[in-house]
C-alpha cells in the first residue's frame, strides 16, 4: 500500500514517524527487501555539505534619516548590488573586496568574500555597511556609513540560484604543471583527483527523477529551515544516466531559499579556493519520503553504484572539449585512490561527508521529535522527459 | 632534547659540511625534514636536531656564526580542528602522511611528528584550518 505525506506526517507529529539516514537504508533495505522496506521506513534524510558558489543572500537595512536611495552597497568593502528598491541589496558569495590582488600576484590566496560575510554574520559579527546614491527628492541622502548586525537587519533571506548539484565531474591535471581550479590545486600530470558530491547521501542522487524533491520541499538549509523554491541554474536533467537511473554526469540542481537569521557558520562556510576565488560552503539536508518501493529502491542506492566523469581541468574543461577521461564510482572515490589509464592516483573532496552524515543526523533528529513535518511539492522539476538541454553560450559580433 | 629548527642560507654558497660538523662536533642527530637549496639563492631547510641541550645551544651558535638565520619550529603547522570541516582535499597533497583520514568515519586528523613542514597544504584547505605559525 502506498502511503501518503499526511499520513507520515501524522506518524512524525505522534512521534511515531521511523526515519532513517540514506546510509542507513542501504543495509535495511539489504536485509528486508524493498518490498519491506518501503512498508517499515516512513523518512529518508539525505544531505550534503560542500561549496556552491551560486549562493547569496538579499537583505533590507532599514531607511537612514535622511533617507538614501542606496544605488551603490558594499559590506566591509564587498560590493553587493543595489539594483532593487531603497535600501535592498544582494549580497553574492564569491564577490571580492574591491581591493583584491586576485590573481596578479599568482595564486591569489582570496583569503575574503561575500561567502565570508555570510559567515562572519551567522556567527553574530558586526560588519560595516556602506550606501552611495544621487540624491532624489524623496531619498536626498547621498551616502551612509554605518556598522550593522544580522538582528538590525529587517529581512535577510539566503537565496542560492544553484545548489546540490546532483553529481559532479572528477578534477585532473593532465598538464605538466600546477594548476588552480574550484576543483581545488591539481598537480601536474594527473597527481590528485579531487571529487565533490556525498555520493550515497547527496539529495539528488537519492531521488535522482525527482519524484519527491521539488518546488515547495522544505528542508534543512544551513542550519535553518528553507525551501527548494526552483530547479537550480544549469539543471540539466536529460544528462547521461545509468540503468538505474542515477545520472553519470553533473546533472539536477536545486535553487533554494531560507531565513538567515535562523542559520550557523557550522553549516555556513566562507571557502578560500587558491588561484580561484571565494565561494560558501552549504549545508543542506532533505527528506524524502518513502511514498511506494520506488522511492525506497531510489535512496538505497550506495556508493558504488554511482558513476563520475574524470575530466582534465587542464585543457579540456576550459577549452569546454567533452572528452571524459573514464568514469569512476565514489566508493574508489573515497576509498583514497582511483586508477586511472593504469596509474594510481589519490584522491580528494571538496565536499565533506563527515559533515553530510552529520546533517543527515540532525535531519532525522528533527523529524522524529516531531520538530519538522515534511510538505509535499506543489509543482515539479523538469525531469529527464523534459527535453531540456544545456545551450553553450552563443557568440555573435555585436553589430 | 629535540629541536626543530628552519635554516635560511644567504646566497652565497657555504662551503662548510654543516650537517657533518654538526654531527661530528657537536654530537647531535640531525634529520632533514625538507631542503630547499639551489645555486645563487637563498636555501631554505627544515632540519631536526636532538642530542644534549647545551650541544644544541652551541651547534645553533656555530650555524648563526656562518651567516645562517635560524628560527626554531618548535610550533609549525598549526591545524585547527574546529575550523576543518573534513573534506580531505589536503590528503593527497601530504607527503608525509601528517594528514590523514579515518575512512569509516572519513574524519580527517594530523599528527605533528610526522609533518615535515613542506607547506603543500596551506594552499590547499580552502577553509583555513591549517596555517604555519614560527
Ligand atoms: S606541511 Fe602540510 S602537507 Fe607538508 S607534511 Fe606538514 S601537514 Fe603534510
Ligand atoms: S583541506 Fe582543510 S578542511 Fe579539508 S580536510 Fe584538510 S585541513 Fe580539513
Amino acid at each position: 500500500m502506498p502511503k501518503t505525506i499526511a499520513e507520515i506526517n501524522e506518524r512524525i507529529k505522534k512521534g511515531d514517524a521511523v526515519v532513517v539516514t540514506a546510509e542507513e537504508i542501504i543495509d535495511i533495505v539489504d536485509k528486508k527487501g524493498v518490498e519491506q522496506a518501503a512498508k517499515d521506513v516512513d523518512v529518508v534524510t539525505t544531505a550534503t555539505f560542500g561549496p556552491m558558489c551560486s549562493s547569496g543572500f538579499y537583505f533590507n537595512f532599514g531607511h537612514s534619516k535622511p533617507r538614501i536611495r542606496a544605488q551603490k552597497v558594499w559590506l566591509n568593502n564587498v560590493p553587493a548590488y543595489g539594483g532593487l528598491a531603497a535600501v535592498d541589496a544582494y549580497l553574492g558569495a564569491t564577490e571580492l573586496p574591491e581591493d583584491d590582488p586576485t590573481n596578479t600576484i599568482y595564486p591569489g590566496a582570496f583569503k575574503y568574500g561575500g561567502a565570508h560575510i555570510i559567515e562572519e554574520l551567522v556567527s553574530g559579527k558586526d560588519v560595516r555597511l556602506k550606501a552611495i546614491s544621487y540624491g532624489t527628492d524623496c531619498y536626498p541622502g547621498k551616502e551612509v556609513e554605518t556598522i550593522i548586525n544580522l538582528n538590525d537587519m529587517n529581512e535577510a533571506v539566503l537565496f542560492n540560484p544553484r545548489n546540490a548539484y546532483q553529481n559532479y565531474n572528477v578534477g585532473v591535471n593532465c598538464s605538466d604543471r600546477v594548476i588552480y581550479t574550484y576543483m581545488g590545486v591539481l598537480q601536474p600530470r594527473m597527481g590528485n583527483a579531487n571529487y565533490s558530491s556525498a555520493g550515497q547521501l547527496s539529495p539528488l542522487l537519492n531521488d535522482p527523477l525527482y519524484l519527491t524533491i521539488g518546488i515547495g520541499t522544505r528542508i534543512f538549509l544551513g542550519g535553518g529551515i528553507g525551501y527548494v523554491v526552483w530547479n537550480g541554474t544549469q539543471h540539466n536533467p536529460c544528462a547521461l544516466r545509468g540503468e538505474n537511473k542515477v545520472p553519470k554526469r553533473g546533472a539536477g540542481t536545486l535553487a533554494v531559499l531560507g531565513d538567515l537569521k535562523q542559520m550557523s557558520p557550522n553549516w555556513l562556510r566562507g571557502v578560500s579556493m587558491t588561484g580561484y576565488g571565494v565561494s560558501l560552503a552549504v549545508g543542506i539536508g532533505v527528506p524524502i519520503p518513502i511514498l511506494n518501493e520506488e522511492i525506497c529502491r531510489f535512496t538505497a542506492v550506495r556508493d558504488a553504484e554511482i558513476y563520475a566523469p574524470v575530466i582534465d581541468y587542464s585543457t579540456t574543461y576550459p577549452q569546454r572539449e567533452s572528452d571524459v577521461i573514464t568514469e569512476v564510482n565514489y566508493s574508489q572515490l573515497k576509498s583514497g585512490k582511483i586508477i586511472v589509464n593504469g596509474k594510481d592516483i589519490p584522491t580528494g573532496g571538496l565536499s565533506s561527508y563527515a559533515k553530510a552524515r552529520e546533517i543527515s543526523g540532525i535531519l532525522k533528529e528533527w523529524i522524529q521529535k516531531g520538530d519538522f513535518i515534511l510538505t509535499d511539492k506543489v509543482a515539479s522539476l523538469p525531469s529527464s522527459d523534459s527535453g531540456i538541454s544545456l545551450k553553450p553560450l552563443r557568440e555573435t559580433t555585436p553589430q | 632534547m629535540k629541536k626543530r629548527v628552519v635554516l635560511t642560507f644567504p646566497k652565497q654558497t657555504i662551503e662548510e659540511p654543516i650537517t657533518y660538523h654538526l654531527i661530528r662536533d657537536y654530537d647531535l642527530m640531525v634529520n632533514i625534514l625538507s631542503a630547499k637549496v639551489a645555486p645563487n639563492e637563498e636555501g631554505r631547510m627544515v632540519i631536526e636536531l636532538s642530542g644534549q641541550k647545551e650541544m644544541l645551544h652551541n651547534g645553533i651558535e656555530y650555524l648563526k656564526g656562518l651567516g645562517v638565520t635560524t628560527q626554531s619550529l618548535a610550533q609549525d603547522v598549526i591545524w585547527d580542528e574546529q575550523k576543518c570541516i573534513h573534506c580531505t582535499a589536503c590528503i593527497p597533497l601530504c607527503p608525509s602522511h601528517a594528514l590523514s583520514v579515518d575512512r569509516t568515519q572519513m574524519l580527517v586528523s594530523f599528527n605533528s611528528d610526522r609533518c615535515i613542514v613542506c607547506g603543500l597544504c596551506l594552499k590547499t584547505c580552502p577553509y583555513h584550518a591549517i596555517e604555519i605559525r614560527f
